[in-house]
């Protein structure tokens, strides 16, 4: 096997707070092969949003920090990076989208204007040259009329064409990771097919990596090999996402997938209520304590879960659970 | 026992006046609803669901009498409740009642809990203090709430929570209609399975009827009995659930369905994805014909001629395209 792109090992992001400082990422690793993508799923506040800004070297500034654990990519180890070494991976290497496009896009540039700028700033093309990159990256992306459309301004555009700008804007540096943040959340699901058809596309004719991070199981099974579910920033599984959906080792694994109202193959009259998994994620306050952190939903739980952080149960087909009990599930 | 449905809603029309081009510009209108027909009977869910503008919000509104129609008529137990004003309309509201998207700005943050549930009881019925009380502690055990929460402000509430006390207040006067607008969708999934057991459990205790947006497909196919496909303010498919999501008649209802992602494997391999780029007309400068002809994979030109009626098909689903035959097969 070669090595892989992006490598994160036992990393620990501590935020301070009001309330102390609490690791919003506990101990997590990960592998993130060439061309490959994962994701990331959990409900809000697991950490998914913090890996991915760790990442990119965006931890909020006075407020997180790595506390501990490497981040490699390509071999080397941004946590200890420089300031400007990682301003050139993140407009180079590493890129991301963000949930809400219309915050992450300047309101008084253009968007042809914006993305010309990333070119320029990146690849050191010529105004003209990166203008009519530009408009090539927006018709990539399938913005109708691209070469017209690039003199709009965000707030002339939907909400699915400001994520396709979005998307032509992280492309413009031709990353080998693309990092996308519930890119499709606020979009109607045939806007959300057409954005993960393009991430597809990109994918296939570029080699990208990509992190997707969804709450949206659906997605993760058209979209992703592998999937890592976060609770309360801890790794709580990882593996095959077929293997996972098909049989979840991690109580919460299995509680995110059955209570939710798939659409089936084919309907039928039958319908039981969903399973619930009672109460909601902990507060930061909670992070980081020797114990299951999922214990007072779980209905799985013992006596051990309260005592002692469960290790990872690692299974043959490269499923790895922290759960004291991921064998008997 | 008449079979006459609780909420009977024939061509309605919501009208708003936009201006194009600052306070100078020409004053134009936009049918944000424009003739929706549809009947829910009683102690049934209707869902209705469409892109983000298609006018469901608006739909809802106009029926609570939240918004004001243009024309049309909207039936509650048999009589038109658009025309009513002051004690008739009252008792319309305390009938009808609304549930909405957003758990943290749909309630005022100064109140406490019971008296957010305690205000439709002020504002729409004569119900004494301690009757009042009653009701309001009956609610909680309802909705799951504990006791001790009813003095708690809402900032003291998670999202599910807070969901739950706006269930409460729309229980509060034991309305017969409630519509949910997007109940559902600021909360994370397995606060969402908590509150959707609850409205079922909820309807049935009850007999309640919802009127239920939802733009998440699954969520619409396990709570509801039959479907509204809205496109640009009209009603492009209406049916049944199972026939609907088993049988899209609509190519714009073909193209919805087959986008949503699948956990079900087989359900991924069955699955044609049907495309519908670029986006919808200029609402206030709509073209002749088909209102979804620029983005339809089977558009002839007829279609962009002459608008399809919304008419019924074998099988029982109403259907607004040209395409889909008398027997009930669809274009696509
Ligand atoms: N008060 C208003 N004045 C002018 N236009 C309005 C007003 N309210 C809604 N509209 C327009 O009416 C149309 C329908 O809006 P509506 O809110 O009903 O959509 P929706 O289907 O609920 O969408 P979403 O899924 O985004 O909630 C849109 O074009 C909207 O911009
Ligand atoms: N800038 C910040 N300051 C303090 N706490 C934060 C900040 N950003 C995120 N958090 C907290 O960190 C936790 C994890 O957040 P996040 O990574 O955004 O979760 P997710 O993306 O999984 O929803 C949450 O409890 C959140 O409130
Ligand atoms: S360790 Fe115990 S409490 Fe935690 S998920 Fe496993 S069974 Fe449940
Ligand atoms: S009427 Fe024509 S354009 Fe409209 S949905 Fe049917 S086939 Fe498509
Ligand atoms: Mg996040
Ligand atoms: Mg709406």
């Amino acid at each position: 096997m070669t090595e892989a792109l992006l490598k994160v090992e036992n990393l620990r992001i501590e935020l301070t707070t009001r309330a102390g400082v609490a690791p919003v990422i506990d101990n997590l690793s990960f592998e993130l092969g060439h061309g490959e993508n994962i994701s990331f799923v959990g409900e809000s506040g697991c950490g998914k949003s913090m890996t991915a800004l760790a990442i990119m070297g965006l931890l909020p500034e006075g407020v997180g920090r790595v506390a501990s654990g490497r981040i490699l990519f390509e071999g080397e180890d941004l946590t200890a990076a420089s300031d400007s070494r990682l301003r050139d991976i993140r407009g180079n290497e590493i890129s991301m989208i963000f949930q809400e496009p219309m915050t992450s896009l300047n309101p008084v540039y253009t968007v042809g204007e914006q993305i010309a700028e990333v070119l320029r700033a990146h690849q050191g093309l010529s105004a003209r040259a990166a203008r009519d990159m530009a408009a090539d990256l927006l018709d990539a992306v399938r913005i109708p009329n691209a070469r017209a459309r690039a003199g709009d301004y965000p707030f002339q555009m939907s909400g699915g064409q400001r994520q396709r700008v979005m998307i032509a804007m992280a492309l413009a540096c031709r990353p080998k990771i693309l990092i996308a943040d519930e890119p499709t959340t606020a979009l109607d699901v045939t806007v959300q097919a057409q954005i993960f058809d393009l991430l597809r596309d990109l994918r296939r004719d570029t080699g990208t990596s990509i992190i997707l991070i969804t709450h949206d199981m659906g997605a993760v099974a058209e979209m992703a090999e592998r999937m890592i579910v976060m609770y309360a920033g801890r790794n709580a599984e990882i593996g095959p996402v077929e293997q996972i959906i098909d049989h979840p080792r991690h109580p919460y694994t299995k509680g995110l997938i059955s209570c939710v109202p798939h659409i089936m193959a084919t309907l039928t009259e039958d319908r039981p209520d969903l399973t619930e998994v009672p109460g909601i994620v902990p507060g930061l306050r909670e992070f980081g304590q020797d114990r299951c952190l999922f214990a007072s939903r779980c209905a799985y739980r013992t006596e051990q879960c309260l005592r002692q952080r469960p290790p990872a149960m690692a299974f043959d087909n490269g499923q790895l659970a922290d759960c004291w009990h991921a064998e008997t599930l | 026992m008449t079979d006459r449905p609780l909420l009977d809603v024939e061509n309605l029309t919501v009208r708003f006046a936009v201006r194009r081009g600052g306070v100078f510009g020409r004053k134009q209108f936009l049918d944000a609803v424009d003739g929706v027909s549809f009947a829910l009977a009683r102690g049934e869910t209707l869902a209705i669901v469409g892109e983000s503008g298609s006018g469901k919000t608006t739909t809802a509104l106009a029926v609570a009498r939240l918004v004001a129609a243009h024309s049309g008529r909207v039936e509650l137990d048999g009589a038109d409740i658009l025309g009513l004003e002051g004690e008739a309309l009252r008792q319309v509201r305390r009938k009808v009642q609304f549930i909405f998207q957003d758990p943290y700005s749909s309630l005022n943050p100064r109140q406490r809990a019971e008296d957010v549930v305690r205000e439709p009881l002020l504002s729409l019925t004569d119900m004494p203090r301690d009757e009042q009380q009653k009701v309001i502690d009956e609610l909680f055990v309802q909705v799951g709430l504990r006791p001790e929460q009813k003095r708690l402000f809402p900032h003291q509430f998670s999202g599910g929570q807070r969901q739950r006390i706006g269930i409460a207040r729309a229980l509060a006067t034991r309305p017969e209609l409630i519509i949910c607008d997007e109940p559902v969708s600021a909360l994370d999934v397995a606060v969402q399975a908590q509150i959707l057991n609850l409205l079922r459990r909820l309807q049935k205790e009850f007999g309640l009827t919802y009127l239920f947006i939802s733009h998440d497909l699954g969520v619409v196919q396990h709570m509801c009995d039959s479907i509204a496909v809205m496109y640009m303010g009209r009603i492009v498919e209406h049916g049944p659930r199972l026939s609907l999501f088993n049988n899209p008649l609509h190519p714009y209802t073909a193209a919805l369905l087959s986008a949503v992602p699948s956990v079900d494997k087989a359900r991924r391999a069955a699955t044609r994805r049907i495309l519908i780029p670029g986006d919808p007309p200029d609402p206030v400068n709509l073209p002749p014909g088909c209102r979804f002809a620029n983005r339809c994979p089977v558009a002839q030109p007829q279609c962009r001629e002459a608008e399809p009626e919304l008419r019924t098909v074998a099988g029982g689903q109403r259907v607004a395209c040209h395409l889909v035959k008398e027997d009930g097969t669809a274009p696509l």
